[in-house]
């Protein structure tokens, strides 16, 4: 009894102390402000860098008096050596091989992902999640051979003489195999961040899980898978090492999966690796094709992106 | 003779893992009552009233003991789908949490998995007016539900949960979230219910169980941290008559 009184006094004389509630200067906040913003700024420059030497080095390629912008964009064979600028050559197979490949990814990745959040067993789920992530671990050389040594004759034995040894299906599928842990761990993440009492406010309706994982629980996660799949096409689309090994060297503006064709990448890669000189216009056109899978990647993104905004659902 | 009890529990356990829980709950529910379960705080009150609907079951571990019959079925049953006890008995709980979807949507959604097939839009505007929420959004029905405040958000799960007309409606401390105003509606609300539903609600507030509850439970926990029902009873009796020591001293405000 004594001793509380005591400690109550204490307490009084303390609260009658003066405050001080100046500012006052943190060092340690200023530096870790500075540093901070250095590491923000340095993507956002790194950014402007790439685009600023692909833009001078491509605008030497289309300044060229044989480069016009209809050859460019209007015809289909590239072979910039003997005049022939036509870039879709190379487009489509970039386009080809990336289709193919996220319309494996997606849905696998998708699917799995929703087994893993919304099925799967604590032990189940710690056992499954690090194998997939594996996958995103392996060299993408080994995925390029992984398609020519192991898919393609796989393949051979569907189609026989009608695939090529390189073809793009191929290439595309393991491309598929190689973006799907991608997909499926990042979509697994954004199912799993859906607040439970959404979950149970479905399931307390006599909803099936089915009906709650793909009715309520997916379309509220939408923005992260968006955000998936958006990084899932830029890794199809910017991919070179299965490509340039598996689906063949030279352009061919095809959409036939079972023929051989370059993609941007793959030709970049190549020609890039032989001895060029600085001003040839083999050695601009390369910038211009880089400038093109920008573009490509972008336009890309921002279709994602619309998509993702018109269907997800906000549960905040 | 008709069973007037909506639903009844046989000396009902419920375990996580090793730990009894709740422990041995036989109570009878009457039909189209108001039944209120109170008690402090960590003696189960949640847990109990989560196993009438089997939501316990996304427990990990978490599993029953004993009976619980709705018209005579044993909702513990091995026969019994969990999924259709659910679509029987409807659950509206603490925070409110609408689908991410429109208005309409989140009443529809409901019915429609539970394959109704008559008028949407008829449903629709049934369950608002009988949640009283009707005159406060039929301009708005396409508008995100996440719009509304929270607690016309929680009189929308009541509309939802009724589209589905489940026999019986538990609700977990459905007012606990929000302002006195919002309170006293879900509780006017409550009272029109009670005419076609059996309400169970899980309640903090004392003098909400005495406003707005017929009968009432008192949980308490015993020495080995198992929750019990110590006393059942008309409400009426709970708070000015009780038998048990404990639940004078909890309503008094006594307690502890």
């Amino acid at each position: 009894m004594k001793e509380e009184t005591l400690k109550l006094k204490a307490v009084e004389a303390k609260s009658f102390r003066q405050f001080d509630l100046k500012k006052k200067f943190r060092i340690s906040e200023s530096v870790i402000q500075a540093l901070l913003f250095l590491a923000g700024i340095l993507s956002v420059f790194t950014t402007i860098a790439i685009v600023y030497e692909l833009g001078k080095e491509a605008l030497l390629f289309f300044t060229n008096p044989d480069v016009t912008l209809f050859k460019f964009l209007g015809t289909t064979k590239w072979q910039p050596g003997i005049g022939q600028y036509g870039i879709w050559a190379l487009v489509s197979a970039t386009l080809l091989t990336s289709v193919i490949a996220m319309l494996i990814s997606i849905p696998l990745g998708l699917a799995s992902a929703i087994y893993l959040s919304e099925y799967a067993s604590y032990r189940m789920r710690s056992i499954l999640k690090p194998i997939l992530e594996i996958l995103a671990g392996i060299p993408t050389v080994v995925y390029g051979y992984f398609a020519l040594l192991f898919v393609t004759p796989i393949l051979k034995t569907f189609f026989g003489d009608y695939i090529q040894v390189y073809n793009m299906l191929s290439a595309g599928l393991v491309m598929g195999i190689m973006i799907l842990p991608l997909i499926s761990s990042m979509s697994e993440d954004a199912l799993s961040a859906v607040p439970r009492a959404l979950r149970e406010g479905a399931y307390a309706m006599g909803a099936t899980k089915l009906e709650t994982s793909i009715q309520i629980v997916l379309p509220a996660a939408l923005s992260g898978i968006g955000a998936a799949v958006i990084i899932g096409v830029s890794r199809a689309v910017g991919e070179t090492m299965i490509v340039a090994v598996a689906s063949g060297s030279g352009p061919n503006f095809s959409f036939n999966p079972l023929e051989a064709a370059e993609t941007m990448t793959g030709h970049i890669a190549r020609i890039s690796g032989g001895d060029l000189s600085y001003n040839s216009i083999d050695y601009t056109s390369l910038f211009a094709i880089a400038l093109m899978l920008f573009l490509v990647t972008l336009v890309l993104n921002l279709i994602s992106q619309w998509v993702v905004n018109r269907f997800r659902e906000q549960y905040e | 003779m008709e069973n007037h009890y909506a639903i009844e529990t046989n000396e009902l356990s419920i375990h996580y893992g090793n730990f009894t829980a709740v422990k041995d709950v036989s109570m009878k529910v009457e039909r189209q009552k108001i039944t209120a379960i109170i008690g402090p705080s960590g003696c189960g009150k949640s847990t109990l009233l989560r196993a009438f609907n089997r939501m316990n079951d996304f427990v990990p571990g978490c599993h029953a003991s004993g009976e619980l019959l709705l018209q005579g079925q044993n909702l513990y049953g091995k026969e019994i789908d969990p999924v259709e006890v659910r679509r029987k008995i409807g659950m509206v709980f603490q925070k409110p949490n609408p689908f991410p979807k429109s208005i309409y949507e989140n009443i529809a959604w409901g019915a429609r998995i539970n394959g109704f097939k008559g008028k949407m839009d008829e449903l629709v505007e049934q369950s608002l007016r009988s949640a009283a929420l009707w005159d406060e959004v039929k301009d708005k029905l396409q508008e995100s539900a996440y719009a509304l405040s929270g607690g016309q958000q929680q009189r929308l799960c009541i509309a939802r949960t009724i589209a589905i007309q489940p026999e019986i409606i538990l609700m977990d401390e459905p007012a606990s979230a929000l302002d006195p105003i919002s309170t006293l509606r879900i509780e006017e609300l409550m009272q029109e219910l009670k005419k076609n539903y059996t309400i169970i609600i899980v309640t903090h507030n004392m003098q909400q169980a005495a406003r707005a509850s017929d009968y009432t439970a008192m949980m308490m926990i015993d020495e080995r941290r198992a929750g019990g029902v110590i006393e059942f009873d008309g409400t009426t009796r709970i708070f000015t008559n009780p038998k048990d020591k404990r639940t004078e001293d909890y309503v008094t405000g006594r307690f502890g």
